[in-house]
């Protein structure tokens, strides 16, 4: 149906342009893992860490790795894709279409959401595989926290698009909240080294939470309710942000 | 046969800032006409062709395209109306073949993009991405993109502009053939050779009103210089003489040679008036206005 809000020919051709962007695919899919892989080669990760209460540090960049891929997607990649589409006048041709343009928004958030996944369970093989670390013993709760990881990812892309009348604010906006996100994510110090009162404030952060979230559930524990619900307020607020600012040119 | 109106446009109305940008304009086309929007640049013909597309909302007033409102039965409206718009673009890497494919695959009943292709002189680019288009090659497929739905109508934004002449010329032959086929044609220009060629009526829209609507005829038939009357007079006439012509709307004189609009009653008056001199007109041409002059002179007035 032309009126849904996901327009199957809109998602498949999508999907195809997202694989002819060489850069797009290196940074989600593949940087992460490569970090990991890299990461791996040094052998102080390799062994137990008191930080990290017996840990080793490839141990605890899994789940940072998982998130970076999501990170560079949902901030990078898609707000720039999105503010082009608007800038353009992609979305405008559309619009005198039966299909809605919303299905072209869609159709990006469901490319770089599925990129993200995909990034994601690259680097849990390579990491259970290559360098030995357990797959999450929660399985379900993981997957949960995950999936709203995700959604949070998008809906901050989403806020950063609608607030970018250029492709070069978009870039701009993005980069400038790539960093917090990715320390956040605990990508240079891990939320379990940060001093306490530290990683209770980054716990707020939507990465914080997920991080936290995904550690738990990694160790065999149903992630923290407290964490999820972190997760879900960010992402209701955040979409919510982006439907009411979004401009469609 | 009755004539059916597929777009009506009454009293519509667009500001934007508190500036009128469309300030009470009324027309209705009839099925398998060309019609014609023509004005200067900012006349408020975009935003007029706009709101009939169901791209803006209007402020007061009302438009029906094929009985239906743009803005309420959006899906229903552009299923009937196709529409090449004055500034946009496809994804950068989306082949000709992907966007014909895609744009079909968004209408209930498309036309095969095969001959549509074949048409528009896109068979050998259909693996050219967008990005790698000429400016007329992006404007050939924007015009196939416009018709790939199988419309009732289609809504052509400055269409030629950009073109070359040959591309041009091409264009136009296409237009006509889209007529041909029984879509009606609503054509925003600012070429008076296009409007004068292919348009059945049209509307002149200036400061975003209509300030004249008629047969591309009728409107140089309505402007105060109609007739032109050329020639090089062997001897200088008196000023005088000339300003005392019947329903002479211009003068002018250029390296001795001697440019007179009017009417005809204009024309006959100059030549009683020569042979009453003894003057000789030599190369003497009298021609129709064109267009152009009848533009000029309706935006004119509405200025002053």
């Amino acid at each position: 149906m032309s009126t849904a809000l996901v327009n199957t020919a809109v998602l498949k051709t999508e999907a195809r342009l997202f694989r002819r962007e060489p850069s797009a695919l290196f940074w989600i899919l593949l940087f992460p893992t490569l970090l990991l892989a890299i990461l791996g080669t040094i052998p102080d990760f390799r062994d137990p860490d008191p930080t990290f209460d017996g840990l080793r540090g490839v141990d605890v960049y899994v789940p940072i790795t998982v998130l970076l891929g999501l990170i560079v997607g949902g901030l990078q990649s898609m707000p720039q894709a999105l503010t082009g589409y608007r800038e353009r006048g992609i979305l405008r041709r559309m619009s005198t279409t039966p299909v809605r343009p919303s299905a072209l928004l869609s159709a990006q958030m469901l490319v770089h959401g599925g990129a993200a996944l995909a990034s994601a369970l690259l680097a849990l093989a390579v990491g259970r595989f290559a360098l030995d670390v357990r797959l999450p013993r929660q399985g379900l709760g993981y997957a949960v926290a995950l999936i709203l990881a995700v959604l949070v990812a998008l809906a901050l892309g989403s806020v950063v698009s609608a607030l970018s009348r250029t492709t070069k604010i978009a870039t701009a906006v993005g980069t400038s909240l790539f960093f917090p996100s990715m320390f956040c994510a605990g990508v240079w110090l891990p939320l379990q080294a940060m001093p306490d009162l530290m990683a209770r404030v980054v716990g707020y952060t939507p990465f914080g939470a997920a991080a936290q979230a995904l550690n738990q559930a990694a160790a065999g524990d149903w992630p923290g309710w407290d964490h999820l619900g972190v997760l879900v307020a960010w992402t209701v607020l955040l979409t919510a942000a982006a439907s009411r600012w979004f401009r469609w040119e | 046969m009755p004539v059916i109106p597929v777009i009506e446009v009454s009293d519509l109305r667009k500001s934007y800032g508190g500036r009128a940008v469309v300030d009470g304009v009324s027309f209705a086309v009839e099925e398998g006409e060309i019609f014609g929007v023509l004005g200067p640049n900012g006349a408020g013909k975009t935003t007029t062709v706009e709101c009939v597309e169901g791209l803006r909302v209007p402020d007061t007033g009302r438009v029906r395209v094929t009985g239906l409102d743009p803005v309420t039965d959006h899906e229903a409206t552009r299923r009937v109306l196709g529409a090449q718009l004055q500034e946009s673009e496809l994804q950068a890497k989306l082949t000709v073949r992907e966007a014909l494919e895609l744009y079909a695959a968004f209408y209930p009943s498309p036309l095969d993009w095969r001959p549509l292709a074949e048409r528009l002189g896109l068979t050998d680019k259909l693996t050219t991405r967008f990005a790698k288009l000429s400016g007329g090659q992006k404007q050939r497929l924007f015009i196939a993109l416009a018709l790939i739905g199988n419309p009732r109508i289609v809504v052509l934004d400055e269409l030629t502009t950009g073109l070359d002449p040959r591309a041009r010329r091409d264009t136009w032959e296409l237009i006509e053939d889209i007529r041909a086929n029984g879509v009606t044609v609503l054509l925003v220009t600012h070429f008076m050779e296009e409007a004068q060629r292919l348009c059945d009526r049209i509307a002149v829209i200036d400061k975003g009103r209509i300030a004249a609507l008629d047969t591309p005829a009728g409107l140089i038939r309505r402007s105060a210089g109609a007739t032109v009357i050329s020639f090089t007079p062997s001897a200088p006439l008196d000023d005088g003489d000339l300003n005392a012509l019947p329903a002479l709307a211009s003068i002018e004189h250029k390296d001795g040679r001697l440019t007179l609009s009017g009417t005809d009653e204009t024309v006959n008056a100059v030549i009683t008036l020569l042979a009453r001199m003894h003057i000789t007109a030599h190369q003497l041409r009298v021609t129709d206005a064109t267009l152009d002059d009848a533009f000029l002179d309706l935006t004119k007035e509405a200025a002053a």
